[in-house]
């Protein structure tokens, strides 16, 4: 203002239009230092996005490829069929007698069946290999493959049949560069003899890396067999989760911020509930965890580790999400548009339901899909109901134990193998895959239904 | 809010009771991060062969394992404890007022504590005492307790190279960090003559003397990890010349970045676990709730199954783990077939 009342003053000279003024060049250097800042921000959060993409994408994407190996296996009656069971005349007699070999006992079978090769392997381009170490490239999820086959297909047994057999997680991490020799010559777990018979496997042919589909739909697999290791239990329990917060905390979520936003009268009672449903947006997860261990496990006794408590509590911690989006929503909506609808004889609810409501919808449908995305990556309140935990069988429904696809990454990082590492990313790029989805379909609604006024 | 809890719990009964609140089929085992490797590995075979469901392992440390474990009784609260340590008077005391009134312990083998820095690092051979020397938080020094000086590790011990000191320590929540005091801070007071020191200097009372003994230096050498070993490993590769407290587990599935120290003259290995020369190792054990037994499917199946020749004994998958066999497994396998409680007697 005094700048403007000095020139109005009459200061010739001073104020050139050609010419910048000291306060001038001072205010536009700040513009720009301005913009400078700006700039800089924004760079440091690409930079960061970037580094951590590329970091995740770096040691997570070899996890969705994983090193096979073709095993002729001879299957041994002597093994696997000690007490000739198969001669029986009842299927399930069968089966019974033959599952009493326990898959310990399967192991002997791929060492012997490997014999004859080590030796051709120890004559030629590995002199070092025994049938031993072999046997023990070959993953320890094998004799369970094997165990599965015979107990399905007893008539086979004394047959020769050729298994595709997954590699050890050490001949893994060689092929996808993790294991070097000099690695391997410190390594407990992985023998350069077994380097030199990878390399010659991999040039006939008997082993190759492809797509591992287990990865992204198997269960998890023990500290013993990493390479057999996946996320699909955890995809199920994350699935299940997001439908029951979808089922219970959407209908009740739009309708207690419709009632609040349109029917309620505005006095101290409602001020109260708004004021709580803001601040328990922003209390830690974790205190649902606490409150749901309390309330639907010790209270109501549903199961511990089920889907159907861990959707509950999900639905607890993303209930204040959505009703402060919806509400936003909704207000966002003109009056004039209620004022018409009521004009022309409407009732109240019919105002809402038949012209408010469709209105607000995108707006709606973006808080609640933010809010399901929220719920998806949390795992903190998930502890305490029993869901951060190893879990092997797929859950036929919400009452049998599962995890969550955030859950399975933590699970991952705390384990000794080194393979569990590209797991964990793996998982990660999952995770990141089902958010960035989420996120989009968000924006989409938003873009097509979003009305301005 | 009160409201919608309110209809969402309404909701939640509604969609149990159209379930008919199916009986738990599975076993629930919670409880030590040390043990929760070895549990999944055997619940992952128990799955496989014994066509029962795969028993569902939580983790969380001994300490939160063994309470959960004495909540109580029924289908809400969990069958097997997992734990590094034994399980206190103090947790039977709070078991017993719940109500879990017969407990059944079970030895599973011995896992060893090793002390590793990275692979390229110098190497060490200690003893207790010098552990008690870098890490104690008082030293006795001429009739009087001083905050411990040494910075380096030649100031412990003038064999060994001129490495600040900077160990990485599990946390007191973990039942590693028990037997880390006892066998080895402990042991090194007492080694080092630093226990008589101290009693001389407070009059004789020896449970405060334990207690100063076992006392660890806060001011930064020595650093609390709460997390699993993964998080210890992170934390001396960024650290030049730390060390960190493993498992022996842990070690050898890592043997080809971190390398172990000896102690007390012994390489740390199965076979020096086994025959006790190796001083720091500790039995793991697992809780089953033997009320549970007959309820939950499985269970004692699952428990025999755990302690089987097979699975825990040598040359089993345990083993292969890291796991050091129990030489008195035969009697373990027994106490469980007879579903010995803890208290019965034996």
């Amino acid at each position: 203002m005094s700048d403007i009342s000095a020139s109005a003053a009459g200061l010739p000279g001073k104020s050139s239009l050609y010419a910048e003024s000291d306060r001038t060049r001072r205010r536009n250097a700040a513009e720009k230092r301005f913009r400078l800042y700006g700039l800089g921000a924004v760079g440091i959060g690409v930079i960061a996005l970037v580094c951590l993409l590329a970091s995740i994408l770096g040691s997570g994407l070899s996890a969705f490829q994983q090193t096979y190996l073709k095993v002729e296996i001879y299957l041994d009656p002597a093994i696997v069929d000690p007490n000739d069971a198969r001669l029986m005349e009842d299927p399930d007699a069968v089966r019974a007698e033959l599952s009493k070999v326990l898959t310990f006992g399967y192991a002997p079978l791929i060492q012997g069946s490997l014999q004859a090769q080590a030796e051709e392997l120890a004559a030629g381009p590995a002199p070092e290999i025994t049938p031993q170490l072999l046997a023990a490239m070959v993953s320890s999820a094998a004799p369970t493959t094997l165990r599965d086959y015979v107990l399905a297909n007893p008539e086979e047994i004394g047959e020769t049949i050729e298994f595709d057999f997954l590699a050890n997680a050490r001949i893994d991490q060689y092929l996808k560069g993790k294991v070097t020799r000099e690695s391997a010559a410190l390594d407990s777990r992985v023998d350069v003899a077994q380097l030199n018979a990878a390399d010659e496997l991999l040039d006939l042919g008997q082993m190759e890396k492809r797509f591992n589909w287990d990865f992204v739909f198997g269960p998890d697999a023990s500290e013993n067999r990493p390479e057999a290791a996946g996320i699909g239990v955890a995809l199920i329990g994350s699935a299940y989760m997001m439908l029951i917060v979808l089922v219970i905390a959407v209908p009740i979520g739009v309708g207690a911020s419709i009632y609040l936003e349109e029917f309620a009268r505005k006095n101290w009672l409602t001020d109260i509930i708004e004021v709580n449903i803001s601040n328990l947006a922003a209390v830690p997860s974790i205190v649902f965890g606490i409150l749901g261990l309390a309330v639907f496990i010790n209270f109501m006794h549903l199961p511990i580790s089920s889907p159907l408590v861990g959707g509950l509590v999900l639905t607890l911690m993303t209930l204040p999400t959505i009703i402060i989006a919806t509400r936003a929503a909704l207000k966002s909506i003109p009056p004039s548009i209620r004022d018409a609808a009521l004009g022309v004889g409407a009732s109240k609810m019919q105002a809402v339901f038949h012209h408010v409501l469709p209105l607000a919808m995108p707006g709606i449908l973006t808080g609640t899909i933010i809010g399901l995305a929220q719920a998806l990556g949390e795992t903190a309140p998930l502890l305490l109901i029993g869901m951060v935990a190893f879990v092997r069988d797929y859950p036929e429904g919400i009452l049998d134990p599962a995890v969550g696809l955030p859950v399975q990454v933590y699970n991952f990082t705390n384990r000794a193998d080194p393979a569990f590492v590209e797991r964990a990313s793996g998982a990660i790029i999952v995770l990141l895959v089902f958010l960035v989805i989420m996120n989009l379909v968000a924006i989409i609604l938003r873009r097509r239904f979003e009305r301005r006024w | 809010m009160k409201t919608v809890k309110l209809s969402a719990s309404v909701l939640a009964i509604a969609a149990v009771s159209a379930t008919a609140a199916a009986a738990r089929d599975t076993v629930q085992v919670a409880g030590s991060s040390t043990v929760l490797p070895y549990a999944s590995i055997v619940a992952e075979a128990f799955g496989e062969n014994m066509g029962f469901p795969t028993p569902v392992v939580q983790s969380g440390g001994s300490s939160a394992g063994l309470k959960q474990f004495c909540e109580g009784v029924g289908e809400n609260t969990i069958d097997v404890a997992n734990a590094s340590r034994a399980i206190r008077e103090s947790e039977l005391q709070t078991c017993a007022e719940n109500g879990v009134t017969d407990v059944m312990e079970v030895r599973i083998g011995y896992d060893g504590i090793v002390f590793a820095n990275e692979v390229n690092d110098a190497e060490f051979e200690f003893t207790p005492s010098d552990w008690f020397n870098a890490l104690a938080a008082e030293l006795p020094v001429d009739g009087e307790m001083v905050a411990n000086p040494n910075t380096s590790w030649n100031e412990v011990n003038e064999d060994f190279e001129d490495v600040a000191i900077k160990a990485f320590i599990p946390g007191t929540k973990h039942g590693t960090r028990e037997v880390f005091e006892e066998k080895v801070i402990l042991a090194g007071c007492e080694e080092s003559g630093a226990m008589e020191a101290i009693l001389e200097i407070n009059g004789g009372d020896e449970d405060a003397a334990e207690e100063a003994c076992m006392s660890i230096r806060t001011d930064g050498a020595s650093i609390d990890i709460d997390g699993d070993y993964t998080e210890t490993l992170t934390s001396i590769q960024g650290e030049e010349g730390a060390f960190g407290v493993f498992g022996l587990a842990f070690y050898e599935n890592n043997t080809n970045i971190i390398k172990v120290s000896t102690m007390g003259g012994v390489m740390p290995s199965t076979e020096s676990i086994a025959s006790g020369e190796y001083p720091v190792s500790r039995p793991l054990f697992f809780y089953v709730k033997k009320q549970h037994i007959g309820t939950i499917p499985g269970l004692k199946e699952y428990a025999e199954f755990f302690v089987s020749d097979a699975v825990a004994g040598p040359g089993g998958p345990l083993a292969n783990y890291g796991l050091v066999a129990d030489p008195e497994l035969a009697d373990t396998q027994k106490a469980v077939a007879d579903e010995v409680t803890m208290g019965s007697g034996s």
